[in-house]
Parts: structure tokens; sequence; C-alpha cells
């Protein structure tokens, strides 16, 4: 676990070095840049394990304060675009997998190739223009419309959560509405690997005895591939969703700026433009923490849904 | 004496992209009621096959192509798929060879029965239905606690009875037990033949014993077929058969099993390896390694002969 | 010997359609992402020759017109034609992404095969430090190294190599584990062959087949992480002609909806990783079936 907390620190000491060529002399000595490399460095972790993620360079903000603004709005994105592609990819690879050889086979596969080739940020301007632009059904920017204002419900962030805890039904909608073409965008792209994982998962459990005996038992077929088979089918499928964190990661921040949507994504690209270092790094390891965070949380839920794990 | 199932000329093929296998070639079979018919041969005879084709859980690209299985006048290869999920598992009951992995691993025992018994008996209950289930793993000499458990936390002989108990839960006439005890020890498996026999008093069930171990078949067996190449070799009475096996081939299985009372110098075996099931012999599938081979054996298939009550497919009495 | 050219013709088209029944489905992919690759290569090898304007040619005629005429695929706002800077984007990018192939191959190889077989230390530490970068989001790797080192051509090159060595060093570290134990390399060793000799001749070879499957999806990817990383606005100058950029120039032309600015390049970087990807997938199938299934 420890472990993958690490890839944040190599990239932020390099850009950590960069910062003191910017930096006038005056400020170098009060930021104690002019200290040697590992000393600072030190110095950082330190810092961030007391969870101070230092100040802007840009803004006069807690670095932790700016992640935390957007960092819900991320998380949001990213729970939803999951949701899609499970059930996208779990469901079409497990249909896949019981027409083995025939047409409906074929075309899914063939779709899980090319959905992974297609760059999230492209589908999410395409779904922009058929659905926003053409058919001017859905929303293409933001979390929500212009005339719901997000103080009026804002406590955890997720907005989902929140307009339910505050009983605020129409703004409820909006957000939802606002949430749809972002988290297909994001759910379709990655929904390719899922569909090729369970349906490889899938045709090695339905050769397994305890299905021949369930269809000797009389069990109907589609009760035997959808419940006794994806059940089983399933657990690999989970781990696997730990690996694709990273991924989604990766696709909400470019995501999050073809929708405009004020998550962490766009902060770091903000930041990045503005050279606003400290921001950066932040942001770099807290992506790091939820990829790690997200590896152990699958391990659990492996635990939970595997008995054989936990006798 | 009636007869239970009417198996008439089944043949059964593999179409694989090196030929096509042969499974089983022309088998005729009558069941009475209440009898254990042993199914016995080597590995790879088609007696397994057999076995699921009555069932229809044959795994493609295996086609039943020709043939007739007769089940209370019904055919069931021309049966609908309605039809048929109905006959399992409630007429008809099937149990496998390894218990560990025929039983779901993430579904506690309870939920297996429970499943099975709702989907044939929709108007039952969840709480019927586990009563009923804890009487069955009574008569089968397990604790009903033991409901709550997962496969893995069982013994193998204990899965194997539950897996009996789940073939027998909805009464079935006919079980058909798949090399029931290959995957148990020797202890376990006196016991779990015992049972069967139990069971089979109990419920007057009929028993269809696929195995190649000619010990379960002595043991159990009122009558015995025996399967070579996918072809009928002999079907007779269990005891006559021991006695007085008729077939060249039964009788080269009959005495290739040591015997401690024998002063056996070594171990008869057979001459010749089981037949390639896509170019099978011409002919009788077993002349190559018969020891009365005669010019005709090689090429002309014999017809089934009545000797003695019992039915032999040779050209030494036909 | 003579051969007709329809003969010759004939022969060819059998031998395809005879390997074609052999492998079945994987086959054809292989040929159609082979020849989705080629048909772009020739785009880019001849791209003056094909393109009919110069892509900074910001004199055609007509500013932001839809596809048609002469203008197959429409201009943009400085009227320069798309189907030019198409035609000449495809150089930008199948350049950085070969390259950066190359380049995580090599590095990647190389210190898989060290680390795999001397094992030790060295191995332990390259594994650590391999892990943490593999388990990290690929992109954002890039964005980090890409934002460090500033635009150019090079400089991307690097961003996107980065990120694969690990995926390389893993599986040939993998395979130099497993091989290293094999009985016939104990024997070369027990004749006095040496850890070079051993690594170039036993476990070399056995690597070689996967990573060159792994090296057509390396492509694939590198293309999708270089358009990403110029569509955010990363890694390459303005003056250099590229899909990714022209995707977010004509971003902010969508809602007036003039579609062609971004259909365009968009579906070109999907074929061109599609390509790739079919061309790895269908070899993978082929050279081992066992491993992915059927």
């Amino acid at each position: 676990m420890v472990l993958r907390v690490m890839p944040g620190d190599p990239v932020s000491s390099m850009l950590g070095g960069h910062a003191p060529e910017k930096v006038i002399e005056q400020k170098k000595q009060e930021l104690g840049l002019n200290r040697p490399l590992p000393i600072q460095y030190l110095d950082y972790l330190w810092q961030v394990c007391r969870l101070d993620l230092g100040d802007s360079m840009v803004f006069k903000q807690r670095v932790t304060k700016a992640i935390a603004e957007k960092l819900p709005a991320t998380i949001e994105l990213s729970i939803f675009g999951i949701l899609i592609t499970l059930f996208l990819g779990v469901f079409l690879g497990a249909y896949a997998a019981d027409k083995r050889r025939k047409v409906q086979d074929y075309v899914i596969r063939l779709y899980g190739i090319v959905v992974y080739c297609i760059p999230v940020y492209w589908m999410g301007l395409m779904l922009q223009l058929i659905f926003g632009i053409w058919f001017d059904v859905l929303p293409i920017a933001g979390r929500t419309g212009p005339r719901v204002f997000a103080s009026t419900f804002e406590k955890t962030g997720l907005y989902v959560l929140d307009t339910i805890l505050v009983r605020d039904f129409s703004a409820l909608g909006d957000v939802l509405i606002h949430l749809i073409l972002p988290a297909f965008t994001l759910g379709l792209v990655l929904s390719g690997i899922f569909i090729r994982l369970t349906r490889a998962n899938m045709l090695d459990v339905l050769k397994a005895d305890y299905i021949t005996a369930a269809e000797a038992r009389g069990i109907p077929h589609s009760k035997i591939v959808y419940k006794h088979a994806l059940k089983n089918a399933f657990i690999p499928i989970l781990t696997m969703m730990g690996l694709q964190i990273a991924l989604l990661m990766a696709g909400a921040v470019l995501t999050e700026t073809t929708f405009s949507w004020p998550g962490m994504g766009r902060l770091l690209l903000e930041r990045i433009y503005l050279r606003d270092y400290p921001t950066i790094q932040g942001v770099i390891i807290i992506i790091a923490l939820v990829v790690a965070t997200a590896s152990l949380i699958v391990d659990i839920i492996y635990a939970i849904v595997d008995p054989r794990v936990r006798y | 004496m009636k007869t239970i199932l009417d198996i008439e000329n089944l043949t059964v093929n593999f179409p694989i992209n090196i030929g096509t296998v042969r499974a089983v070639e022309d088998v005729s079979l009558k069941l009475e009621e209440g009898e254990v018919m042993g199914l016995v041969g080597e590995s790879g005879c088609g007696k397994s096959t057999l076995g699921f084709s009555i069932l229809r859980l044959l795994r493609p690209p295996g086609r039943i192509v020709k043939g007739r299985i007769l089940y209370h006048g019904q055919d069931i290869v021309q049966m609908s798929e309605r039809e048929i999920l109905s006959l399992r598992g409630r007429k008809i009951a099937m149990i496998f060879q390894d218990p560990l992995t025929s039983l779901n691993p993430l579904f506690r025992i309870d939920q297996q029965f429970i499943e099975t018994l709702l989907t044939h008996e929709k108007r039952l209950g969840k709480k019927t239905a586990f009563t009923r289930a804890e009487k069955m793993l009574e008569s089968l000499g397990i604790s009903p606690e033991r409901l709550l458990e997962y496969p893995h936390q069982m013994s193998g002989g204990m899965r194997q009875r539950i897996m009996i108990g789940m073939g027998l839960i909805l009464n079935p006439d006919l079980l058909i037990a798949d090399e029931p005890t290959t995957s148990l020890d020797v202890i376990v498996e006196a016991q779990f033949l015992d049972l069967l026999n139990e069971l089979r008093k109990q419920f007057n069930l009929t028993i269809i014993l696929i195995t190649h171990n000619l010990g379960n078949v002595a043991q159990l067996a009122d009558r015995i077929t025996v399967m070579y190449g996918g072809t009928l070799m002999e079907v007779g009475e269990a005891n006559d058969i021991f006695d007085n096996p008729l077939h060249p081939y039964t009788q080269g299985l009959l005495s290739s099993i040591p015997n401690i009372k024998l002063d056996q110098p070594e171990l008869k075996i057979m001459p010749g390896s089981p037949p390639d099931l896509v170019n099978p012999p011409s002919g009788c599938v077993f002349h190559p390694r018969c020891p009365y081979v005669k010019e005709i054996c090689k090429v002309r298939k014999p017809e089934i002969s009545q000797k003695d009550g019992r039915l032999v497919r040779c050209w030494l009495y036909g | 010997m003579r051969y007709s050219p329809a003969a010759g013709m004939a022969r060819v088209i059998s031998s395809f359609t005879g390997l074609g029944k052999k492998y079945g489905l994987e086959w054809w992919i292989l040929v159609i992402g082979a020849f989705i690759i080629l048909a772009i290569i020739t785009m880019a090898l001849f791209s003056s020759s094909i393109a009919p304007f110069s892509p900074y040619d910001q004199n055609t005629g007509s500013q932001l017109a839809p596809p048609g005429g002469e203008h197959l695929m429409g201009t943009d706002n400085l009227q320069r034609d798309v189907w030019s800077r198409i035609v000449h984007g495809s150089r930008t990018i199948l350049r950085v992404a070969v390259l950066a192939a190359i380049m995580s191959s090599i590095i990647g190889i190389t210190l898989g095969l060290i680390s795999g077989f001397s094992g030790g230390f060295f191995d332990r530490v390259t594994s650590l430090i391999m892990d943490s970068v593999y388990s990290f989001p690929g992109l954002i790797l890039a964005i980090a190294f890409a934002a460090m080192l500033g635009p150019g051509v090079i400089n991307i090159t690097l961003a996107v190599s980065v990120i694969y060595i690990p995926t390389y060093f893993r599986l040939v570290r993998g395979q130099t584990l497993a091989i290293k134990e094999e009985l016939y390399v104990e024997a070369a060793k027990a004749i006095g062959a040496s850890g070079f000799t051993i690594l170039w001749k036993y476990i070399f070879p056995n690597v070689i087949a996967t990573t060159v499957v792994v090296f057509t999806l390396n492509v694939a990817d590198a293309i999708m992480i270089e358009a990403a990383l110029t569509y955010l606005g990363l890694g390459l100058p303005p003056s250099i002609v590229d899909w990714g950029m022209d995707l977010a120039m004509g971003k902010k032309f969508l809602p007036s909806g003039q579609w062609w600015l971004i259909t365009f390049p968009g579906a070109m970087i999907s074929l061109l990783a599609l390509g790739f990807t079919m061309l790895g997938e269908g070899l993978a199938e082929i050279l081992n079936p066992r491993l992915l299934e059927r």
C-alpha cells in the first residue's frame, strides 16, 4: 500500500526541484528553497503526513482547501462512471459469453476493442455534439444548470447525495441530468476492458462442474448464466476494478476538461498552466492516495464477497 | 417389471476440427423400474456421454444425431426446452464425480437446496423448502446445522452425500450417478455405496451407476451393461456376467482385476489401446484387441444376439 | 519462370484466405489492422503529395466551410484545409508514438532482462520503482512530465515513453525469472556459458514473441497519450500540425455546430489507435492461442 503512494513522490520531488529557478532570491530564503534538495523533500513528506500540503504559489489559498473544494466533484463523476462501466461491461460481457461464437458475441467483442481506442475526450465532444447541440436534450457543461445554486444544498460536495439530504428533488434532477453525458463518456470507454474480462471469466466459469450440476437440477438457463456463473466470474473482475481506478483517474482528467467539470482534473491542468507547483504536487499526491485507497477497498470487498477467503 | 427408460439406437457425435468423434454408436438399452444398472467400461467408451445424453446435458459441439430416449412414452430427444427443464432434477436426477467442484462455492448449502426446490415447486415457501432440506440432511446422516455452511467447509464424503440429497430432494424416479465414487477414498466409498443402496430401497429409485470400477458394480448392480468404443458389448444380470462373461472384452475386463486369492505370476492385461473414435476400426470396434478375432470381425459389425437371457454383440454368438 | 500478374495476385489472395481459414477471425482482424496502419503510414510518408493544400496555408479561400467541394473535410477558422492538416498530422503522431514505443521497449526490456536475471538488491529496487510507476495513472504521469519538460517533439516523446517502460519491464522480468529456472539454462551454465550468452541465446528469443505484441499495443497507447497531451495543450507548440491540437482548437466551435473540426481529427486518432490495436490483438491470438482465451 505504501509503495503505491510513492509514485507521487518521484514526480513531486522533480517538480519541487524545478521551482527554485522561478523564484527570486528573497522568496527563496523565505521558503527555505535554498536548502539541499533531499532536506526539502523530507520536509515536504513530513508536511504531507500532517495533511499540510502547503500554500498555493499563485493564489492566496491553502492547497488542501483548493483540493478539498474540487475533490467531491471528481469523486461523484468517477462513481457514476464506474457504475456505467460495470453495468455495461459486466452484462455485455456475460451476454457475449452466453452467445459464444454467435453474431452477438462477435459484435460485442468488436465493440470492446473499438471503444477502447476512442479517445475519452473525443467521445465526450461527439456526445456533446449529438446530444447537446444537434438534439439539444442534455447539457454539455458544469454540474448544475443556470437556475440552480449549489450553495443552497452543498454539504458534502457530492451533489446527488446533498440534494437528496435536503430533499430538493428538482435540484436533484438537474444535477443528475448534468451527470449523464460526462459519466457516460467516462464509463463507455472503460467498458471495453470489462467486457473482455467478464467474457473471459464467464467462459471459464461456464465450463465448471457446478454449472452442469445446476443444469442437471433443472435450473433455467438465464438463471444459470446470470446468477450462478456471473457471481463466480465477478470476483476476479472486482480485483481488476482496483487496477482500473488509475485509468479512471486519467479519464476523469480528460472528461473534466471537456465538460468544464469543476473537479481535480481541471484543477491540475489549470495550475499547470499557472505553474503553481505546490498545488500540482498536492493534486498528484492526492491522486496517488486515491488509487491506493481504492485498491485497499477492492481487497476488502473481495474478502466480503468470497466466503472462501473468510474462513 | 415396468420399463422406465427405453433408449433406442442412440448415436451421439462430437464434430471437432480434426473430424467427428463417434462417442456413442447405436446404443439401445431398456431400464427396469427399481433396478440398479451398472454402466461399465474404460475411460472414453461413451458411458458418461450416454449418461449426459439422457438429460440432454451434452456440451456443444456434442449432438444427439439419431435415436430416441423414451421416458414414460415421451421422447426426451424431441422434448421442448420447458419440458426438459421440468424433467431435470424432478423426475430424473444426476450426480457427478467430484462433489467439490459440483457445488457452487459461493452459495450456502441451504440456498442451493431451496433454489432447486423452488424451481420445480414454485408455490412452496422458503420456510417449507428449508424444512424439507433439513429432513433430507437428517436422512443422510448429516446434522441440519450444516445447511448454513458453504461447500468448502465440509469433507469430501459429506459433500457427496449433499449431492445425493440435492438429487433426491424432489423424489425422482431415476438417478444417474456419473462416477460418483472416483474422488472418494475407499472407506468413504463403501459408506457411499451402502447409502445409495439404502436410499434406493427407501425411495424406490432406479439407478444408473456409471463407473469404471467393477467393484462398485459388483456390490450394487442388478444388471450390467458393458460398453467399449461407444458401442454396447454385453448386457445381462450382474451375477451372470461375473460368473460367466460372454463377450471377449468383458472377459478381458474381469480377468485384469487382481485377485488376492489367486496365485498370479503377472497381471493379465489386454493388449492394444482404446480405439480412436474419430477413425474407429472397421467391423467390430474391438477386433484389434480380441483374442478370438475372425475374418468377419474385421469387416462387419456384429449384430446383437441373445444368449442365456443376455445381450451380446459378438460374432462368437451370432 | 514467368508469372503473369493475375496469377501472382491469385496466389497472394489464396494464401491470404488460406491463413484466414486456418486462424479464423483473428487473422482478418490482423489484416485489417495492418491495412489501416499501412494506409496511414503511406499518408504520412507522402503527405506533401497527397494533401491538396499546405497545412499552414491560411488563404484557401473559405473560412469555417463545411466539408464538400474543394475542401474534403472543410476548413477551420484560419481558412486552413482540414484534410491537409489531417494528412500532415499523421506524421507527427506516428513519429512520436513509434519513437516513444521504441525507446520504452529498449529500456524496459533491457532493465527487465538484467533485473530478472541478476536478482538481488538491484532487482528489488528496480521492481519497486517500476511497480510504483505502473500502478500510477499513466496519463497523469505523462502530463506531469510534459509540463515539466515543456513543449517540443523530443520532450513529448520522452514523456510518452516513460509511461510504458514498466510494462515491458514486468513482462520481460517475469519471463526471465521463469526461463532462468528451466533445465536447459542450468545445463548451459554447467558447460560454462556466461550470463550474457544465456541472456542473449536463451532468454531473449523466448521473450520476443510476447514483446512484439506488447509493442504494437504500446504504440496504440502512445498514440492515445500523445493526442491527449496535445489536446490538453501540453507537449507541442502550436506551430506543429497535430490531430490532438486540432481537436482542442475545434472544440471552441462546437456550440456553433461546426462539427467537421472535431469529428475528423478525433476519428483519425481512433482509427490509427484501432489499427495498431487490431494488429496487436490479432498477433496475440495467433501467436499464443493458449494464453488468450477463445
